[in-house]
C-alpha cells in the first residue's frame, strides 16, 4: 500500500511538527509513505471566499500530484472535506474520481481503513477535544449534536486509548471555533468572540490542552490564547497519538 | 446595502449583552435537542418532510390551483399578488371596501417582508401586532430580530420601560407577570375594537383549501373571532398537498422552533363566518425566481421554525438586526440575496460554514452549501469585494505554481516572519487586532522532509 501524504499549506509553513507526527504515525503502521514535494494547497481558501473558479488550477495540480497513490492521507478534516465535496466543478476523470474517493483524514484512515485504535501513545494531561466542523459534520468523524442518532466519535475513540490522558467534558461539545477561513478576518469581531467562548469552555473544565483534527481551528484559538496569556496549550491530534512514554 | 460584519462588530462592543443573547438562544437550541431526542424517528420525520417539500415544489403550480379551487368552494375569496406592492394594495382595497380602520394582526413574516404596517399606517389605518413579541418591537419602532421570537434581543427591563412609556404601566423592575397582564389588557381592548383581522399562514393545505396558523398566545383566533373580516396572507411556498401531511410538519415545527411538542394553538381556517368575509392573498414576491434557481430552490422548503438561527454561532453573537433583512440568520442569508443581491451580498459571508444549520433544519435544507454557492455567484456578478478579489487571485496564482509557492514561503519566512497567504496586507491587521500570528518555526515540513527522508 502506497500512501501519499498531503500536508496543508499552513501546516507545512507554521506547524512542521504536525506533518512530522502524521508521517511518523503512518510509518509506524508499516506503510510506505511519500510526500509529493510539488504539492501546494487544496484550494479551499479561495473557494470559500467565493473564488471557486480561480481555484481550478490548484484543484488540477492537486489531482496531478496525488492520483498515483492507493490512499491520500492528511492531518486536516477541512482540506479532505474540500477535496471530497467541492472538486465537483472540474471534469470528473478517472484520476479525479480516484483522488476524491481515496483521500482520508488521518484519524479516520487509522480507524476505518487500517482498523487500528491503539498506538502505544502516552499523554498524561487533561485534554479538551475541539470537534472541527468540517471533520465532524462534513466527513462524519462523529455524530454531530444536532443529529438524533446513536453517539459515536472516531477521534474520541482514538484519544480514549491514549495512556494517561483525561478527556474533559465540555458544555458545548461541538460548537464552531470561529476560524472559518477568510471569515476569521472579514467577520473579525464574531470570529474572535466565538474563539474566546470556545477557549473558556475548555478552561472552565480545567483542560490543559485543546486538541483537534484541524490545525486551522487551533491556529485561531492559539492566536487568542497567546494574546491573552491564557494557561492552555494546543496540540494536533496526531501529536498526541504520536507521543510516547519516555 | 447591508454590511453584516460592521453591524456585528457594533453588537460585539457590549460583551455582556452578547453573552446574554448567546445563552438565551442556546437554551432554545437545547430545548429543541431534548424534544427531538424524545421523539422516536426524528431523522425519518425530517426526511419525510424534506421529500414532501421537494415533491410539492416540483408541482407547485398544480397545488396552488387546487388550493385556490378548494378555497373558493369553501367560500373564501382568493387574490394573487406578484409582489409586495400588489399585496399591500389588495389588503388596502379590501379594508376600504369594508370601511375598516382598526386592524389586529397576528404574526406574519410575509407582511413584514411586504412592509404592510408602514403602508397601511400611511393610509391612516391603525395596525396592531397582537403577538406579544411583535407588539413589543412595534412599540419600540424596531423590526423583529428573530422570526419566532421577535423581541428576543430585548431584556425584561427594556420592556418594562417601553410599557411604562406606551401603556402607562408602573415601572416594575421587569416583573414578567405584571407585564404580561398589562399586555393582555392592552391587547384585549384592541381585539374588541378591531374592524378586521390579518393573519399569516404556517401551512396552506391544497386538498382542503385550509389555512393553518400556529400560535402560542391564541392571538390569531382572538382577532379572527372578534371581527367579521379575515385576511390571510401567504407565500406561494406555504402549500402542502394533503391534510395528513400536517401530522409531519406540525410535529417538526414546534419541536424545532421552541422544543414544544406542539404549539398551544393550531388554528385551521376554512370558511368565512356567517355574514363575514375570508380573503386569502397568495404572494410571489420573488419566490418564483428563487424556484427557478436550481441551486437555491431548496431554500423554499423553509417552514420558518427559526432553528437555524438558534443554533448559528454567528447569529447568536451578532443579533438578528445585523442581517438587515426580514428573515435573519442562515436561512435569511440564502433567501435575502435572492430578493436583492446588491443589498444583501454580505450575508452569505456571515457564516463560518460550520454546517450546524443544515443538521438542525427540519426540512433538511443544505443551508451552508447554499451559502457557499451564493458566494460563488456574488464574486462573479458583483465586483464589490475588490481587495478580497486581489488577495485571492494572488494566492490562487501562487498556490497553483509550486515554485512560486515555495519562493513566497521563503520570502515570508525570512522577511515578514510568517503569515498565511490569505492574511497578507490588509487582512493581517484584522487577524492581529485580537490574535497573535503563529510563531515562525525554524524549518518548514518540506525542508524537514527533504533533509530526513529524501
Amino acid at each position: 500500500m502506497l500512501v501519499g501524504l498531503f500536508i496543508p499549506c499552513y501546516v507545512n509553513q507554521f506547524y512542521p511538527q504536525v506533518g512530522i507526527a502524521t508521517l511518523q504515525l503512518l510509518e509506524k503502521q508499516g506503510l510506505k509513505v511519500e510526500y509529493p514535494v510539488n504539492q501546494t494547497c487544496c484550494g479551499q481558501p479561495m473557494a470559500n471566499s467565493g473564488f471557486e473558479k480561480d481555484a481550478i488550477k490548484t484543484y488540477k495540480l492537486f489531482v496531478k500530484n496525488f492520483n498515483r497513490y492507493d490512499y491520500i492521507v492528511a492531518p486536516s478534516g477541512s482540506c479532505v472535506y474540500h477535496v471530497k465535496k467541492h472538486f465537483d466543478i472540474i471534469e470528473q476523470t478517472e484520476e479525479v474520481k480516484k483522488v476524491r474517493s481515496s483521500i482520508f483524514e488521518i484519524s479516520e484512515f487509522l480507524l476505518k481503513v487500517l482498523d487500528k485504535d491503539e498506538f502505544n501513545s502516552y499523554f498524561p494531561y487533561k485534554v479538551g477535544l475541539h470537534q472541527s466542523c468540517h471533520g465532524l459534520r462534513g466527513l462524519n468523524l462523529g455524530k454531530p449534536s444536532e443529529i438524533i442518532d446513536e453517539s459515536f466519535s472516531i477521534t474520541k475513540k482514538l484519544l480514549s486509548n491514549v495512556k494517561g490522558i483525561e478527556l474533559v467534558q465540555l458544555d458545548r461539545e461541538d460548537e464552531c471555533c470561529g476560524f472559518g477561513g477568510t471569515f476569521a478576518v472579514t467577520e473579525e469581531a464574531v470570529s474572535v468572540k466565538m474563539g474566546i467562548d470556545r477557549i473558556n469552555d475548555h478552561l472552565n473544565h480545567k483542560a490543559e490542552v485543546i486538541t483537534a483534527t484541524d490545525m486551522s481551528c487551533l491556529m485561531h484559538l492559539d492566536g487568542i490564547i497567546r494574546r491573552r496569556n491564557l494557561q492552555i496549550k494546543i496540540k494536533h491530534i496526531t501529536e498526541i497519538l504520536n507521543s510516547m512514554e519516555k | 446595502m447591508i454590511n453584516h460584519a460592521e453591524a456585528a462588530e457594533k453588537f460585539n462592543r457590549d460583551e455582556e449583552h452578547v453573552n446574554w443573547h448567546d445563552k438565551s438562544l442556546w437554551l432554545v437550541r437545547q430545548k429543541r435537542d431534548a424534544a427531538a431526542a424524545h421523539f422516536k424517528g426524528w431523522e425519518e420525520l425530517r426526511n419525510l418532510a424534506s421529500e414532501i417539500k421537494t415533491h410539492t415544489l416540483s408541482k407547485l403550480d398544480q397545488y396552488l390551483i387546487e388550493f385556490e379551487e378548494q378555497a373558493i368552494k369553501n367560500g373564501a375569496k382568493v387574490h394573487w399578488a406578484e409582489n409586495a406592492d400588489e399585496h399591500n394594495k389588495i389588503v388596502f382595497e379590501i379594508l376600504s371596501k369594508h370601511g375598516a380602520e382598526k386592524i389586529v394582526k397576528s404574526k406574519s413574516m410575509l407582511t413584514e417582508e411586504c412592509g404592510l404596517n408602514h403602508y397601511l399606517e400611511g393610509k391612516g389605518i391603525e395596525v396592531v401586532d397582537t403577538d406579544l413579541g411583535e407588539r413589543i418591537v412595534q412599540l419600540a419602532k424596531e423590526p423583529p430580530s428573530h422570526i419566532v421570537m421577535p423581541a428576543i434581543h430585548k431584556k425584561r427591563k427594556e420592556i418594562d420601560e417601553l410599557f411604562h412609556q406606551h401603556l402607562k404601566t408602573e415601572l416594575s423592575g421587569g416583573d414578567e407577570v405584571y407585564l404580561a397582564r398589562a399586555a393582555r389588557e392592552h391587547l384585549r381592548q384592541k381585539f374588541l375594537n378591531a374592524d378586521a383581522a390579518l393573519t399569516g399562514a404556517n401551512f396552506a393545505v391544497a386538498e382542503s383549501g385550509t389555512i393553518v396558523v400556529c400560535t402560542n398566545e391564541g392571538n390569531a383566533d382572538m382577532g379572527v373571532h372578534s371581527t367579521k373580516l379575515h385576511i390571510a396572507s401567504m407565500g406561494i411556498e406555504k402549500i402542502i398537498p394533503r391534510k395528513e401531511h400536517l401530522a409531519i410538519f406540525l410535529r417538526l415545527l414546534a419541536r424545532s422552533a421552541t422544543g414544544q411538542s406542539i404549539t398551544s394553538y393550531t388554528s385551521h381556517y376554512r370558511s368565512p363566518k356567517p355574514g363575514g368575509e375570508f380573503h386569502i392573498i397568495i404572494v410571489d414576491n420573488g419566490r418564483t425566481t428563487q424556484l427557478g434557481r436550481t441551486e437555491f430552490r431548496n431554500s423554499l422548503k423553509c417552514i420558518r421554525c427559526g432553528a437555524c438561527m438558534n443554533t448559528c454561532p454567528v447569529y447568536r453573537r451578532s443579533g438578528g438586526h445585523s442581517y438587515g433583512s426580514t428573515i435573519p440568520g442562515p436561512i435569511g442569508s440564502i433567501l435575502s440575496p435572492g430578493i436583492n443581491l446588491n443589498d444583501y451580498n454580505s450575508l452569505p459571508f456571515a457564516s463560518s460554514l460550520c454546517g450546524s444549520c443544515s443538521d438542525v433544519c427540519p426540512v433538511k435544507i443544505d443551508i451552508h452549501t447554499e451559502l457557499y454557492k451564493w458566494r460563488q455567484v456574488i464574486t462573479k456578478d458583483l465586483n464589490k469585494n475588490k481587495f478580497k478579489k486581489i488577495i485571492m487571485l494572488d494566492s490562487g496564482f501562487i498556490f497553483s505554481h509550486p515554485l512560486l509557492f515555495k519562493l513566497s514561503g521563503r520570502v515570508v519566512n525570512s522577511s515578514l516572519k510568517i503569515m498565511p497567504e490569505f492574511l497578507k496586507n490588509n487582512m493581517i491587521k484584522a487577524w492581529t487586532r485580537k490574535r497573535e500570528l503563529p510563531r515562525a518555526p525554524e524549518y518548514s515540513f518540506q525542508q524537514w522532509y527533504k533533509k530526513n527522508r529524501e
